[in-house]
């Protein structure tokens, strides 16, 4: 099947509305994706005809509910290349995903003295945990460099893993400027060095087939709302020995073998790791978000958002007074830019007018804005509903921009 | 495209351009930073309050009053204007006066806006339109009442 982006745009609703009187233009796809009718159908199904809480009731209805939910595991671990589904575990999003890390393995593993290397092109969600952490622990954060062009400088980063160093956390694709990471480069350096790593997927799994065994990564997290699911179910893998050795994160219910005031096991996992009732709704929405995705192939989708991230870059960068913030060579559909005249917010704001939907700020990345040397940054994100006339649209937006602001 | 003239006014767009009093003061008495951490906008409101005494009414005044920074254009338009509009005034109406600002930029849009007293002031009265961009508009206002208040208080608008 040959991809057809007018055959997928009609498969999301919302990108028929109109916004401000003029048809929307979303080009805000890595902050949240929107959802094909697949996954607000589901949602709206399993409310209608299958809902029972899950792991618990002796009925049929709840056992189908608990089925269906375990199921979207089996299918979570198949997209991203886990080889077990116990190594699947639910939580919100990539942040609280990351979170877990830090308050379980980070506790039990980082002391006194320990070292975690982070890069500079970090989201806060993998910077703050951290810093929480080392706080906690009396350990130390060393922060790999960036370049000019906003690609990693791996020459740096290497000179950080040091005998201390027991966590390398590193995204895989940067939000706020594109840059691809070379992950298997970096996995590999930590393996050599017995440091365990976790990879922030959240902005590459909605571009690119992941596959976390070929990576050689220890954790991997994402966020489901970015990957055309509903907001509030997340991922958090882990080699299964790993997930084994960690203490609880939340207690409650569904985490437990037995509860007694002498003492309390533990679930074997994933269920160690899911404490009460989950989002379940939201996770068999994030289910059909992978059917639908798999439908259409995610080899299929990154080629075409490559052929879109090149045409609107070299549209943009006709624009003058236009400068691109982020120039690696791999780069998935992300452009951040700045105009000579006009503050990002004042872009977003006149674009908004023109039903374009755009980012202005910091993106949660200000140690990578300050490296770049610019307060905030406008972002165009793109996803594989977008157009050729959506990237014209923003170019027409933009030079009404610099009309207002000449 | 209306209400984006409505907010792009002539006189927003030419504070942001040639900001009026966009400098440090030398001889301030007062400072504060203002931030706004959603879009990363940062200044720095300067004030020299009272420096040769208190008013009739025995009120302080700011005799002099700059700024400083980097922000959108409504940012740093609504500081140039501030700064001109406040200078020359007592604390007391000044804190009124940016009462009624605030008044003026957060009111409903399908009230008619009250703009009375406000003078150039009123060029705001598109932001209502756009409740993100209050935090643009007042950013400074909030920056001024803190360094007002006490010296070296840093102004956030979250």
């Amino acid at each position: 099947m040959t991809f057809d982006v007018e055959t997928v745009r009609k498969d999301f609703p919302i990108l028929s509305t109109k916004m401000r009187g003029r048809d929307l233009v979303y080009l805000d796809s890595a902050a949240s994706s929107q959802k094909p009718e697949a996954v607000i159908s589901a949602i709206s199904d399993f409310y209608s005809a299958h809902y029972a809480n899950i792991h618990r009731g002796v009925y049929q209805l709840s056992a189908e509910a608990t089925q269906r939910y375990e199921d979207v595991r089996s299918l979570v671990a198949r997209f991203i290349g886990a080889p077990d589904p116990r190594e699947i575990i639910f939580v919100r999003n990539a942040t609280e995903a990351i979170n877990l890390v830090a308050r379980t393995w980070g506790e039990q593993q980082i002391g006194n003295g320990d070292e975690i290397v982070l890069t500079t092109m970090e989201h806060h969600a993998n910077i703050v945990p951290w810093q929480m952490l080392a706080e906690r622990q009396g350990a130390s954060i060393r922060v790999a460099a960036v370049t000019d062009d906003g690609v990693l400088d791996l020459e740096h980063l290497k000179r950080l893993l040091g005998p201390r160093t027991k966590l390398l956390a590193v995204t895989a694709v940067s939000n706020a400027l594109g840059t691809i990471n070379p992950i298997n480069t970096l996995t590999s350096l930590a393996r050599d060095r017995g440091i365990t790593t976790l990879v922030d997927g959240a902005q590459a799994a909605p571009h690119q087939s992941v596959d976390v065994k070929a990576l050689g990564c220890d954790f991997y997290v994402l966020s489901g709302h970015k990957v055309f699911g509903p907001s509030g179910a997340g991922v958090l893998y882990g080699r299964l020995p790993l997930l084994e050795s960690m203490p609880p994160f939340l207690g409650g219910g569904d985490m437990i073998e037995s509860v007694s005031f002498e003492g309390t096991t533990f679930a074997p996992v994933p269920q160690k790791f899911e404490a009460g009732t989950p989002d379940i709704a939201s996770v068999i929405g994030f289910g059909a978000a992978i059917e639908y995705l798999e439908a259409i192939g995610m080899d299929q989708i990154s080629a075409y958002e490559q052929t879109l991230l090149t045409y609107a870059t070299e549209r943009l960068l006709k624009i003058p007074g236009l400068r691109i913030i982020g120039t690696a060579k791999e780069k998935a559909a992300v452009i951040s830019f700045v105009l000579e005249d006009a503050h990002p917010h004042d872009i977003g704001t006149i674009l908004d007018g023109e039903g374009i939907a755009i980012r202005a700020g910091h993106h949660c990345a200000q140690p990578l804005m300050k490296r770049m040397g610019v307060p905030a940054t406008a972002r165009a994100s793109f996803s594989f509903y977008n157009t050729r006339d959506d990237v014209d649209s923003l170019v027409e937006a933009l030079r009404k921009t610099q009309e207002i602001f000449a | 495209m209306d209400d984006l003239r409505e907010l792009y006014q002539e006189v927003i767009l030419e504070h942001n351009k040639k900001p009026r009093n966009f400098r440090v003061l030398e001889d301030a008495n007062r400072e504060a930073d203002g931030h706004n951490p959603l879009c990363g906008d940062e200044l720095t409101v300067y004030a020299r309050v009272s420096a040769s005494g208190l008013n009739e009414d025995g009120n302080e005044i700011v005799e002099e009053v700059s700024f400083q920074g980097s922000g959108c254009a409504i940012s740093k338009a609504s500081a140039s204007l501030m700064t001109d509009f406040v200078k020359g005034k007592s604390l007391p109406e000044v804190r009124n006066d940016f009462e009624r600002f605030h008044q003026l930029v957060t009111s409903p849009p399908s009230q008619p806006a009250e703009t009375e007293g406000l003078r150039k002031l009123a060029v705001f009265s598109g932001v209502r339109e756009y409740p993100m961009r209050v935090k643009c508009a007042t950013l400074a206002w909030h920056a001024l009442c803190a360094a007002l208040d006490a010296e070296g208080e840093t102004a956030k608008t979250e």
